[in-house]
């Protein structure tokens, strides 16, 4: 239930895939900004949400799950699968931390740029880790039910 | 040139620390959490205050939350293709994005106009 630090799991990466990972973040950066400069502020928005590092995140996360049972002599394919799966189920509670962040910044940064980062950043951290909490709070008294014979 | 290099090696930076929070968190879900962090937004709404103004980037950030909703249906798109589907996280997530494409692009249409 807790949320839990495993700096362990920073073994698991090879270099070059946290030079991949810098170098698409890189890219998506550079491509909003065209995008924005050919379309306009308004098209070139969309792209500061797209989904262009989760490709590389989510393919990551299944590599080193399958590695890691394939060291126990399993193929891991399954629990590979399902790693990604939880990883897109965190995106998703975590899009509405980003929908919150955009609408803050958006409604505060005619007033003042420090604040509306810093309203944006809260708005952002406050809203992802609620949707969180509470899908936590659901999916524990889901399987309490399920452990009670409701 | 310079602009772009800035946005290249400033975007790298911020989403390798947001992967790098996602790597040591568990459990999964929360990891989750930080694959939809604001990390391209931050460096380029920057970027765009400093160079453009307040109403540049206030334009953007409107337009980001629609992006953001196509990324909540993204996500769980890739759930489904993941789980009831059976593919791999890399065709899975590379199909999804055809969706996210459609969904941003319908709601921009939708919501805000052409431009």
């Amino acid at each position: 239930m807790f949320v839990r630090l495993s700096i362990s799991s920073l073994k698991e990466s090879r270099w070059y895939e946290y030079l991949t990972r810098f170098v698409l973040g890189g890219a998506a950066t550079v491509f909003a900004g065209m995008l924005s400069s050919a379309l306009g502020a308004s098209v070139g928005g969309l792209f500061l949400a797209m989904p262009a590092i989760f490709c590389a995140t989510a393919t990551l996360i299944e590599r080193h799950e399958i590695r890691r049972k394939r060291e126990a002599g399993m193929t891991g394919v399954r629990r590979g699968r399902e790693a990604a799966a939880l990883e897109a189920v965190g995106a998703t509670l975590g899009s509405f931390g980003m929908i919150a962040f955009a609408l803050a910044f958006a409604l505060s940064v005619r007033e003042s740029s420090w604040l509306a980062f810093l309203g944006a950043a809260v708005s952002w951290t406050s809203v992802a880790m609620g949707a969180w909490w509470l899908y936590r709070q659901s999916t524990w008294h889901r399987s309490r039910s399920r452990m009670n014979g409701h | 040139m310079a602009e772009y290099a800035l946005r290249f090696v400033l975007g790298g930076a911020i989403v390798s620390a947001f992967a790098v929070l996602g790597d040591v968190l568990r459990p999964k879900t929360f990891a989750g959490l930080f694959a939809a962090a604001p990390s391209v937004a931050l460096a380029t709404l920057s970027i765009a205050i400093a160079n453009n103004g307040a109403d540049y980037a206030a334009a953007q950030a409107r337009s980001m939350a629609l992006g953001a909703i196509a990324l909540g249906i993204y996500s769980v798109l890739v759930c489904h293709l993941l789980m009831q589907a059976r593919l791999r996280a890399l065709p899975a997530t590379l199909a999804a994005l055809v969706a996210w494409i459609v969904c941003a692009g319908g709601l921009h249409l939708l919501i805000l106009g052409w431009r």
